[in-house]
């Protein structure tokens, strides 16, 4: 039996007076689809935000890889392997959609206090960034300004940033959030190659992606886990039901 | 990262060149000293910008570089030191170690709290020179001689301003190298999403530092070469926040992140002071009213709006 | 150094650090509500100085000026928050830095087109020109009553900011500009009263202080970055932070230029004096980047 990749015992955090993680335990295998899922408010975006440093638990205990990773500042848990997108897409909105990943090479190879040579010309940082787009499918945009791209275009140039980083651990907050019908589709398929790369904690609301993807789903509702195991378990478990996919509603 | 017009650019820099190589050759001392009040100012607003425009923060202190790299020049001198090549690096020295310090705690916030931190900063040290002994306190002190450079006199106006010229390009195109290179991509980065850089890896802080300590040198060498132009250094002519705020306005003027735009705004503003004070005594007050009008109207710097007008 | 000689020094911090006080609210309110940063605050203390100026020059009653000077400064906040200040509410940082400094430098000159540039003295009011003797010593009656002045309007501050129901709505718009329209108020005249609440707070500061010093041009800079200082070190936002900062700097720096010197000879001592208040704010921010009851923001 090996060991998680990511553990989360006893998590707490307390937002202005409000417990927005309650004790919350987790386990992320290797290269495992992890879906969280649970109610507007149930702070599945709190959670990913101390997983990936954004935010410091109150109490509790986050090891990754066997580093106690809890406390540890975001850029330092990057180059650990941590990966990471947000429910808005972040950019560096004055750069092509090429340089996006390019920088994050840069930070994942520690190489950012570089005077002389040219970003784009760095004959492997070129030749990676230029892959990171096609992995995501956008090689068509890649010398377009990014903050001229559509919503979808940028998640994807977000995720190519993300992947540049060769993350053993993708953090992806509702990846499939604002996104029209063809391009869910395209978005399914890719989180699909991913998988198996490295381990995934996804929080998202399209159920159907969330049970034809993932390996794991955990529940939460009001700060708790509520519900963790394999997809069907926690679809026909009536406690979910009744919680967050409503009694009455046919999933 | 913008689309270049390449045959506009090789006709500007053949321009800029001819232009200084006709003030060498031609100008008067009136004509040569304003020349490099521009050349010194504008190395100033370069400083300036790499922390404005890459690091996108707005440091009120940039007086208190400048007037360093001024007052050890001028210090020194006053003790009989004048070989360039031992004062200067040790000026800016100074001013380098000071933006490390300074930007070492005032990097720790951002936004406001960081524009009143350098201005406070740069306060201390015009208090401070203002009360050193020997300095001539409010009223300065004059320099008894320019620097030498490796034994060459400075003193031909003609001399003197081709070396500002020349630092002042030598500079910018390090700087512009440097925007481009992963230094310059990743500052900016930190600049557009922080958080964003931050999860790809990125040393927001130390990038910040590095930057501003950087720019604090580039803003102390601008400071020695201004000792040596007016010979007569005073904390109000080289230490006061009145010249870190028109440091800015001078950036703003031209375009915020282009460097060259920094030197545009320089000029600009430099020459306006001057067509105006012919006029009237006043002129502090017309300047105020273009900054104020500046801002309310123009939402871009002159350079954005000009490309706007070209571009079709 | 007699206890006395202490005492009248203290006396004289208290008095300094209220009139910070006056001034470094006025900061952490512009910037606790309208997210504002105002280099011409400073300017409002200039201004109301020789409004007063001129008005007891004109009337020679010490009342009438006061009232008179206020409502001219009042009038002018008002027409310049309008027209200048509301645009820039939700640009950024840079552009409030540099109108409010177009604003300095405007301010300035006309004052000397005005007046001239010599400084102009400003008499103690005739019934407050004696001496009250608090024990053995006879302190100024003026600086007395200044002082209870600063204290009194610090207390109203304070109940409005924290008791009343504008107050309530001026914290809120700080967080949430756009919740607090929502519920019905309107933003923009919420914006302009608060603005001259804090021309009026720094007018009253200048008239005060009139008397003290010479009433000249760019007399306000330095008010400024005191008031800054104060606000590093008590932290934006906060009133109590205010507060708290503007003692501290007050009796450092009255302190500092008493003892330094003693202490450390005439040169150093008064090089450090002059510094002191900044070593001050440095070490605070060692301590605490965003001031003792500052958030980052």
């Amino acid at each position: 039996m090996t060991a998680p990749l990511l553990t989360i015992r006893g998590v707490c955090k307390r937002l202005g007076g409000l417990l927005v993680s309650d004790d919350i335990s987790i386990d992320v295998m290797s290269g495992e689809m992890h879906a969280v899922i649970g109610p507007n408010g149930a702070g599945k975006t709190t959670l990913l935000n101390q997983i990936g440093g954004q935010l410091i638990p109150n109490a509790g205990v986050i090891t990754f890889d066997g580093t106690d990773i809890t406390a540890l500042p975001v850029q330092d848990r990057a180059r650990l392997g941590i990966g990471r997108t947000f429910q808005v897409p972040k950019i560096f909105a004055s750069f092509a959609a090429l340089d996006n990943p390019a920088i994050g090479i840069l930070g994942r190879k520690g190489h950012t206090f570089g005077l002389w040579r040219t970003v784009r010309k760095l004959p492997d940082c070129e030749a990676e960034a230029n892959a990171a787009l096609a992995a995501v499918g956008i090689s068509d945009k890649a010398l377009a300004q990014t903050d001229l791209l559509s919503h979808g275009d940028r998640r994807l140039v977000e995720i190519a940033t993300a992947l540049a980083g060769k993350p053993r651990l993708l953090l992806l907050d509702e990846p499939m959030a604002g996104l029209g019908r063809d391009e869910s589709l395209r978005m399914s398929a890719l989180l699909k190659t991913l998988k198996g790369e490295a381990a995934i904690v996804m929080v998202e609301h399209d159920m159907d992606a969330v049970f034809s993807l993932a390996d794991t789903v955990t529940v939460l509702a009001h700060g708790k886990v509520i519900a963790s195991g394999r997809p069907e378990d926690i679809r026909n478990s009536p406690q979910v039901r009744t919680s967050y996919l409503g009694a009455d509603d046919d999933v | 990262m913008s689309p270049s017009f390449l045959p506009l650019r090789i006709v500007i820099v053949c321009c800029v060149a001819l232009a200084i190589a006709a003030l060498a050759a031609f100008g008067d001392q009136t004509v040569l000293r304003f020349a490099s009040r521009v050349a010194i100012m504008g190395l100033a607003a370069v400083a300036v910008d790499v922390v404005l425009g890459y690091a996108g923060l707005v440091s009120l202190g940039h007086a208190a570089f400048f007037g360093l790299g001024a007052y050890v020049t001028g210090a020194l001198a006053l003790l009989g030191y004048h070989e360039g090549l031992v004062v200067w690096p040790v000026a800016i020295g100074t001013a380098t170690l000071a933006a490390l310090i300074i930007g070492a705690l005032a990097l720790r916030t951002t936004g406001v709290y960081f524009i009143m931190i350098t201005l406070a900063f740069a306060q201390m040290f015009y208090y401070g020179a203002n009360a050193v002994p020997g300095l001539g306190g409010a009223d300065g002190f004059r320099l008894p001689a320019r620097s030498t450079l490796a034994g060459f006199s400075l003193d031909n106006p003609r001399t003197f301003f081709l070396l500002c010229a020349f630092v002042l390009i030598a500079v910018l195109l390090f700087a512009r190298r440097a925007s481009f290179a992963s230094f310059g991509y990743s500052l900016q980065a930190a600049r557009d999403d922080a958080v964003r850089s931050a999860a790809s890896g990125i040393r927001n802080y130390w990038l910040r530092l590095a930057a501003f300590t950087i720019s604090g040198a580039i803003a102390g060498l601008a400071g020695v070469l201004s000792a040596n132009l007016t010979l007569y250094i005073a904390p109000s002519s080289v230490l006061s926040w009145h010249l870190s705020a028109e440091l800015l306005v001078m950036v703003i003027l031209g375009m915020a992140g282009t460097l060259y735009g920094a030197i545009v705004g320089a000029a600009i503003f430099l020459a306006l002071v001057e067509i105006i004070s012919h006029y009237t005594d006043f002129w502090a007050m017309y300047v105020g009213i273009a900054v104020i009008a500046r801002v309310l109207l123009l939402r871009d710097g002159l350079l954005v709006t000009l490309r706007k007008l070209v571009t079709p | 150094m007699s206890i006395a000689f202490l005492a009248e020094q203290s006396f004289n911090a208290l008095q300094l650090g209220l009139m910070l006080f006056l001034m470094a609210v006025g900061v952490t309110l512009a910037f606790g509500t309208m997210r504002l940063i105002n280099l011409a605050h400073g300017s409002f203390f200039m201004l109301a100085a020789y409004f007063y100026a001129w008005v007891i020059a004109q009337t020679d009653s010490g009342i009438i000026s006061f009232i008179g000077a206020l409502a001219g400064l009042a009038v002018l906040a008002v027409l310049i928050e309008r027209i200048i200040i509301r645009p820039l509410y939700l640009r950024d940082h840079l552009e409030q830095v540099l109108a409010t400094f177009g604003l300095i430098l405007v301010f300035n000159d006309l004052v000397m087109m005005v007046w001239g540039r010599d400084p102009v003295y400003v008499p103690l009011p005739d019934i407050l020109s004696g001496h009250v003797m608090l024990g053995d010593i006879a302190y100024p009656a003026y600086r007395l009553v200044i002082t209870a002045v600063a204290i009194i309007i610090g207390i109203a501050i304070w109940y409005l900011i924290t008791r009343t129901r504008t107050g309530g709505l001026i914290r809120a718009s700080a967080d949430n500009r756009a919740v607090v329209q929502a519920l019905g108020a309107n933003v923009d005249r919420l914006g302009g009263a608060v603005f001259a609440l804090v021309a009026v707070l720094a007018g009253i500061a200048g008239i005060m202080t009139a008397p003290l010093i010479a009433v000249t041009s760019g007399m306000g800079d330095s008010v400024l970055i005191q008031s800054l200082v104060v606000v590093i070190i008590g932290g934006l936002g906060s009133i109590s932070g205010a507060l708290v900062g503007a003692l501290l700097v007050a009796f450092v720096d009255v302190f500092g230029r008493t003892y330094l010197p003693f202490l450390l000879g005439n040169t150093t001592g008064f090089a450090l004096a002059n510094m002191a208040i900044y070593l001050l704010m440095a070490a605070t921010l060692v301590w605490r980047p965003f001031g003792i009851f500052g958030k980052p923001r």
